[in-house]
């Protein structure tokens, strides 16, 4: 009897897969493949650079000025140039930044001057960087007088990051815990202290990744130091805020438009590539770092 | 020290309104608080109990849309007067919180940070300080091995007893609890609650618990509200034995809330 009913109702045929499903498989290959696509380029352009650069990169290439026209010799103060004018930024546009942030997740309260604020943020925001370029000649160079220099193309690249340093240390402010807020002016602690020993330290983390990842992005930026900054040789790392200087973005687009010997220099403009792309991954790898460190941190 | 008529009454709050933009929370309250007794302040979820004991040193300021009518006195001070030191009032009126919440820095540090805001830089004297106010919130016992490791490793109720610490070294002459136990364990709770009897001695305290049983353990004087209004008032006592309301009864006798 007991082999008539299990001929009869095979119960494992119940729930093993009938036939190959093949819509399903198809859209479950096709979403793997498409999310893989991000991965692919990056790798893809990470490879080609380095296949074409590696060849060059030495110590003497980041030690040594060019030499020769620019066909020989290494790039060291180009990258002393851009290492200079993301610092230079960062000086002035942190303090502007974090100082906006706390206005606004702090003290501003809802109305026309918030949203007025907080559309110019946007809007800046969604400004192409050559536009930065062109505000930068108008004002820091023209209208302030410091030509081109140093000085000039640190502050256009501060205007343009601004609205990413203002979100970010927003955010990180908007996420200290409402309690420790609370904790502290039920202490009697003003609102200034409030601030500067509980929210801003507890922020601190998220301010300072945001700002590792907004240095990133703006030493890899070339328009907006285009007519501001960015010279096509200096003999050296410039010595005042007021020469112009050397910049790997700009150093590349250089070599690859403008000079008589383009040919001559690929191998170069690989290694300064590589170089830029070196030094970039390697700061989001440090804000990456840091954040991750910090949310396995937080306790709270 | 107290100014007001008889000296008796720390509070004296008179046909006092809190709004929340329009609506109101906390309806026509005539309530007066003993000086170093525990009032308990009971009722059922959004009665109004926490936004009436947060009206006490000015913690509804936080929240922008909310407004008062009437008059609050601590020691015959109106507490919502235009020139009323709000920073001076929350030191002298401190508050625990129903979640503990310690700052992310040391033992230590957390139990000095008032006395530090307030200009104390001496070491020895910072020292002294942290150590009379754990000592006080029956916590130095457990910590003094521990004063530089984070306030965030402790357990909950000695966290809870971390902020209450916090609070007394300021030397506050009133301390608000705000559901303090609501969050800890049984024996957590017994602590806090013998912590409180200890600590009525030279303070008053004003509790809002959502536990009636803590209420009739702990407190002096009971009151109960309802919908933003003040039912009833009186000693703990006669308001758990024989309560003059109906509601109160009903609330008491576990038949609603």
């Amino acid at each position: 009897m007991n082999q008539e009913m299990g001929e009869k109702y095979k119960p494992f045929e119940l729930v093993r897969k009938k036939k190959f499903n093949f819509k399903e498989n198809f859209f479950l290959s096709l979403i793997r493949t498409l999310g893989f696509t991000g991965a692919i380029i990056l790798i893809i352009i990470l490879s080609f650079v380095a296949y074409n650069g590696i060849s060059i990169l030495s110590w003497e290439f980041i030690t040594q000025p060019p030499v020769e026209a620019m066909t020989e010799g290494g790039i060291f103060p180009v990258i002393m140039g851009t290492i200079l004018l993301t610092v230079i930024c960062m000086i002035v546009v942190i303090p502007i930044g974090v100082t906006t942030a706390i206005f606004l997740a702090e003290y501003s309260k809802p109305g026309l001057i918030l949203s007025t604020v907080m559309m110019s943020i946007y809007t800046l925001a969604g400004v192409p960087s050559v536009v930065f370029g062109l505000f930068g000649l108008a004002v820091f160079v023209v209208v302030f007088n410091f030509g081109m220099s140093l000085l000039a193309g640190a502050l256009t690249l501060a205007v343009m990051i601004l609205p990413y340093i203002i979100s970010t240390s927003e955010e990180a402010i908007k996420a200290v815990p409402y309690s420790f807020k609370e904790a502290s002016l039920a202490c009697g602690a003003t609102k200034w202290q409030t601030i500067r020993k509980v929210i801003l330290p507890a922020a601190m983390p998220g301010i300072l990744t945001g700002s590792i990842l907004g240095t990133a992005k703006v030493s890899g930026e070339t328009a907006p130091i285009m007519f501001t900054a960015a010279a096509f040789f200096t003999p050296g790392v410039p010595r005042s805020l007021f020469e112009p200087v050397m910049a790997l973005p700009y150093h590349i687009y250089v070599l690859v438009t403008a000079g008589t010997f383009i040919e001559e220099t690929r191998p170069i403009q690989y290694g300064t590539a590589l170089t830029l792309i070196i030094l970039v991954l390697g700061m989001n790898l440090l804000g990456i770092i840091l954040r991750a460190r910090q949310r396995r941190k937080k306790a709270w | 020290m107290v100014d007001s008529k008889n000296g008796k009454y720390i509070f004296e709050i008179k046909k006092f309104n809190i709004f929340y933009g329009d609506l109101i929370a906390v309806k026509n309250v005539i309530l007066n608080i003993e000086l170093n007794k525990i009032t308990a302040i009971i009722g059922p979820s959004g009665c109004g109990k926490s936004t009436l004991l947060k009206a006490l040193n000015r913690m509804n300021d936080l929240i922008i849309t909310s407004r008062v009518e009437g008059q609050a006195l601590f020691q015959g001070v109106d507490i919502y007067d235009k020139d009323t030191d709000v920073i001076e009032l929350r030191r002298r009126v401190g508050m625990v919180f129903q979640k503990p919440n310690p700052f992310p820095i040391s033992v230590y540090e957390n139990v000095a940070y008032g006395p530090k805001i307030r200009g104390v830089k001496k070491k020895n004297q910072l020292d002294e300080i942290v150590e009379n106010a754990l000592v006080r919130a029956d916590l130095w016992k457990e910590v003094k091995d521990k004063l530089h490791e984070s306030g965030m490793s402790l357990s909950g109720g000695q966290m809870q007893r971390l902020c209450i610490a916090r609070s007394l070294a300021q030397e506050p002459e009133v301390l608000l609890f705000d559901e303090p136990t609501s969050a800890l364990d049984p024996i957590s709770t017994a602590n806090i609650e013998n912590l409180l009897q200890e600590l009525r001695k030279n303070i008053t305290i004003v509790i809002v618990t959502h536990n009636m049983q803590q209420a009739a353990r702990i407190s002096n004087y009971t009151a109960f509200m309802y919908l933003g209004e003040l039912v009833e008032f009186g000693d703990t006592d006669s308001i758990f034995v024989n309560p003059q309301n109906k509601l109160t009864e009903e609330y008491i006798t576990g038949r609603f809330g």
